[in-house]
């Protein structure tokens, strides 16, 4: 808790509690109540949360969330690249992940990696008979189809929970008849309160299924380790891990950006898990840590102040080889990552930014914005938990709003009220925010550019948040007549 | 012991080079294709979304609506974010957000609480309800759940609110966006007939259809007609509102007035037959004036064809106007055709796309050679086969009825052709097969503008033509060697 309070002009504790009642006004009593405790303003001295998270999504609101199955399929199911992943059930939920979480794979499309939508397509049929029998069958089409895939993921959606099926028992027969690990996921999209159970139900699929079944056939070394929570948004991981290896580390595994999923069944072995975005993951991070008693650090790869501060966090937990290795690393980027402060701060700096986003970079991206002299005024997350606002409540301006599970029309009104000069929001978000003027970019896809992580992405980000800030497009919006 | 699958605990393995380059050579095999053929529960890279999504689009068309769909959030996420990249524009929809009490104990409380929540914040002047999985499976009964929100107050007694049952294990877009059309017609109609009443106006349905430009393109055929019309399910600008610095939740649609007096129209035009089918069998029985199903006015015949319709049944003239825009069209289509004619075409999407598009090709001299439907029916076979049948360049057509496309990329690998015609997630099988995709369908998520530039009527056949043609110059400009790099093509 270091850091020195941050105070934004015009922002009070006061002011903002005042806007936040405003925009409760226009709820019904009951809908005023649930939702109060979720909008407060940020005490940042006080290192802990100031609102309410984690809980069920108030019906009718057009919150941004989505389910259990987007956590398991999307985020962390997804981006194994080896693996084929079967969305279990009707035909839509596979369809509208396709393709649109950009967790990038390098490989052969259909031969050794499997960005593909694969579906049971579930028919009337399958939901009065079950659909057991239909996914037996396709588990073998897929090994016969797809012989170099590295396992099987069966991803259920909402109808296979409801009408009974197993799906571990055929996982579990499949998978001995076809000597292919196939993987049962029991994330139902109504199982939770949003994305976040989705990656927990992963989690310990993973460490019922995965973790420990295969071993790295060289011996393990001290500077072993794995980049967890790293999901190769726009490349990312192709920023960071070879950053990692600058610093000294053999990356063993990659959770699972780009992910193999026979590394990330040996990750039982390395010295340390790195983790980058914790809510997805602490969970396979703790198991580790209480069954194989691996450390585990949390990184934040996002501007040059917090790479610095990350890896020089992580050099202390190794030996003066490594801690030479990455003061070398800084010294090298430093520099580099200073002209580009110098060609875009003069630009934004004052500039005020409003994030909301999904369970990291509402807090880990403030500080980016800061090293271009931009000041966050609000922030939140879609699906965080109690210690995710913990942990942002002290990157975050003091007395600055935060919002859990926004509204579209509390969100409306924040940024009416902040007049922010850009939002870093999602797609739902992006062109309603437009619409109003307001520049904008997608942060969870990095609006189809990135990479944003490691010193390879900051140079990338500072370029996108000048575009969208500066864009002389922005100036043709008030019509002359 | 970790490992619950019962396997041994193996090394860490790499995959042989030579291992991966033969798998790469074998999918694009014969051998490989018949066992990709062969395939009975798998199914891979579909063209087609859930029910749900088309309901939305049919709701977003109407004046002041807020679509609210009434199942487990995530569905409506992935709704609003489909139409969200596909548009480039904002689609708000609510969700009554459903979890795991509600698959015990129903719907009924969420869908009360999501109704009174989105009617005070949102202010709409309808709300349509549909259905995602989950009601569906456990029962719920939408009926008596609505009657019981009004009775409690959630929404006002008279406030409208149309409902569809759109289970996503039935049909696919296409059908959502006609039941929850159908609903919302039947809703807002009911009681407004009145004995002897002709509003004197056209009804046009477009039919499921996410390119705002058709939609402008029809009112502009209309307008040069001096037809009246209202246009049932009207998105032109609801997804394509100008930016002014203002956000509206509801910048366009159909008004509701104008839809309930459409029951007392002089005639009714329902445009592709496959998404408009239980909506049209409904109206035909119900709505005053004259009904005519018909397909989408793809290419130079169907366009002659939908103009001589309104023609009859508006006692006037085709318009100068739009013979001069056929004549020009005919122009660029001769001018062109060299650039076309012969080429093979394979095409996938949406039923009445899918007739579009052959006719179109059909017209051009272009061979349409794969023709695929991932969620298809006998009758769209016989249908398109007979174009195919009244065609030389039909002859090396074949349909295939609910095929996915990975089958699509074996056939492009074993059986190449020239182009691809479909939307955007057709562009890896045409990556691979190393051809042109031009996309004319739904949803386009990789190029900019291309849902405003319309392909129906004549102006759109113009768009088609010049797309595909200055297409294969360009490769042809790109590829050839310096000798061949000429001043004209």
């Amino acid at each position: 808790m270091s850091n020195a309070i941050k105070k934004i002009e015009g922002i009070t504790k006061e002011s903002t509690q005042e806007m936040i009642d405003k925009a409760l006004e226009a709820y019904p009593e009951k809908g005023k109540k649930k939702r109060a405790p979720h909008l407060a303003p940020n005490d940042q001295a006080s290192g802990s949360a100031c609102v309410k998270s984690n809980r069920k999504t108030v019906p009718g609101v057009m919150s941004a969330r989505g389910c259990a199955y987007a956590g398991a399929k999307g985020v962390v199911w997804g981006p194994i690249r080896d693996m084929v992943h079967v969305s279990h059930g009707p035909v839509g939920c596979g369809w509208y992940s396709w393709g649109t979480r950009r967790n990038l794979m390098s490989g052969i499309t259909g031969v050794t990696n499997f960005a593909m939508q694969f579906t049971s397509d579930f028919q009337e049929k399958d939901i009065v008979y079950g659909g057991d029998k239909k996914l037996k069958t396709l588990l073998q089409e897929a090994k016969d189809l797809f012989p170099l895939a590295k396992g099987i993921s069966v991803l259920s959606e909402c109808p296979v929970g409801l009408i009974g099926d197993d799906i571990n028992a055929v996982a579990k027969q499949s998978s001995t008849e076809l000597d292919i690990p196939i993987i049962p996921c029991n994330c139902e999209g109504f199982r939770g309160v949003s994305q976040s159970l989705g990656h927990h139900i992963s989690n310990d699929t993973i460490r019922d299924y995965i973790i420990e079944t295969r071993e790295f056939a060289e011996p393990i070394g001290p500077y072993d380790i794995a980049l967890i929570g790293e999901y190769n948004i726009g490349g990312d991981a192709w920023s960071t891990k070879p950053l990692l290896e600058e610093c000294g580390f053999n990356v063993k595994a990659v959770w699972t950006g780009d992910g193999e999923m026979e590394k990330i069944a040996a990750t039982h072995q390395v010295k340390l898990n790195v983790i980058h975005c914790y809510r997805s993951m602490n969970y396979m991070c703790k198991v580790m840590e209480e069954k194989y008693g691996i450390p585990w650090i949390e990184l934040n790869f996002f501007g040059p102040t917090k790479i610095r501060e990350s890896l020089r966090k992580l050099a202390e937990l190794f030996d003066d080889s490594i801690k030479e290795k990455v003061e070398a690393v800084i010294a090298k980027y430093d520099p580099i990552m200073q002209s580009v402060i110098e060609e875009y701060k003069p630009r934004l700096d004052g500039k005020k930014v409003m994030l909301y986003v999904g369970g990291l970079r509402p807090r880990h991206t403030i500080n980016a914005y800061e090293d271009l002299g931009m000041s966050c005024v609000g922030s939140g997350y879609e699906f965080a938990h109690g210690d995710d606002y913990d942990r942002t409540s002290v990157e975050m301006p003091d007395a600055t709003v935060v919002y859990d599970d926004v509204s579209e029309l509390e969100f409306e009104q924040f940024a009416d009220a902040l007049k922010p000069d850009l939002i870093g929001s999602g797609i739902k978000e992006k062109y309603l925010f437009q619409k109003m003027g307001i520049p904008f970019r997608q942060m969870h896809s990095w609006d189809y550019s990135g990479p944003y992580h490691g010193y390879k992405g900051f140079p990338i980000f500072a370029r996108d948040v000048d575009m969208a800030v500066n864009s002389p497009t922005w100036d043709l919006v008030k019509s002359p007549f | 012991m970790a490992n619950n699958l019962g396997l041994a605990v193996k090394p860490v393995t790499e995959t042989p080079e030579e291992e991966i380059n033969r798998v790469a050579e074998w999918i694009n095999t014969e051998d490989y294709k018949e066992k990709n053929f062969a395939r009975t529960s798998l199914v891979i890279n579909p063209a087609h979304a859930c029910q749900p999504l088309g309901a939305e689009l049919a709701a977003h068309g109407f004046e002041g609506t807020l679509p609210f769909v009434h199942g487990s959030q995530g569905c409506t996420s992935y709704f609003r974010s489909t139409y969200n990249r596909h548009f480039r524009e904002p689609a708000p929809a609510a969700s009554s957000s459903m979890t795991e009490d509600g698959a015990v104990f129903g719907g009924q409380n969420n869908l009360h609480e999501g109704l009174e929540n989105a009617y005070t914040l949102y202010k709409p002047k309808m709300i349509a309800v549909f259905t995602s999985c989950m009601p569906e499976i456990i029962g719920d009964d939408l009926t008596a759940y609505l009657k019981n929100a009004k009775q409690k107050g959630c929404v006002p007694a008279d406030f409208p609110t149309p409902y569809a049952n759109t289970p996503s294990f039935n049909g696919c877009h296409v059908h959502g966006y006609d039941a929850m059309l159908l609903s919302i017609l039947q809703t807002l109609t009911s009681g407004k007939q009145v004995e002897g009443r002709c509003t004197g106006k056209l009804n046009l349905i477009a039919g499921f259809d996410a390119n705002t430009g058709n939609y402008r393109e029809y009112k502009r055929m209309l307008e040069a007609f001096g037809i009246p019309y209202t246009f049932l399910a009207d998105i032109s600008e609801t997804f394509d509102s100008p930016l002014d610095g203002h956000y509206k939740i509801y910048p366009g649609g159909t008004k509701l007035d104008d839809a309930a007096d459409s029951i007392n129209g002089k005639a009714t035009v329902a445009l592709g037959s496959y998404s408009t089918a239980k909506t049209f069998t409904w109206l035909k029985d119900n709505y005053s004036g004259k009904h005519v199903s018909m397909p989408m006015p793809f290419g130079i015949a169907k366009t002659d064809a939908f103009l001589m319709k309104l023609s009859e049944l508006f006692g006037k003239p085709v318009p100068e106007s739009l013979k001069a825009e056929r004549g020009r069209a005919v122009d660029l289509l001769t001018d062109a055709h060299q650039y076309i004619h012969g080429k093979k075409f394979a095409v996938y999407g949406d039923p009445d796309y899918l007739l579009g598009y052959v006719s179109f090709l059909l017209e051009m001299g272009a061979k349409p050679v794969h023709i695929l439907c991932s969620k298809g029916t006998k009758k769209l076979e016989k249908e398109l086969q007979a174009l195919l049948d009244a065609s030389p360049y039909g002859k090396d057509g074949k349909i295939y009825i609910n095929k996915d496309l990975w089958h699509m990329r074996s056939l492009l690998m074993t059986e190449p052709v020239d182009a691809m015609i479909g939307d955007t997630h057709g562009k890896f099988a045409a990556r691979d097969a190393k051809i042109p995709l031009f996309r004319f369908g739904f949803p386009i998520f990789d190029r900019v503008n291309l849902h405003r530039v319309p392909l129906i009527g004549y102006q759109g056949v113009m768009n088609m033509v010049a797309t595909i043609c200055n297409k294969f110059i360009e490769i042809t400009d790109e590829t050839c060697d310096d000798q061949h790099f000429e001043m004209m093509r």
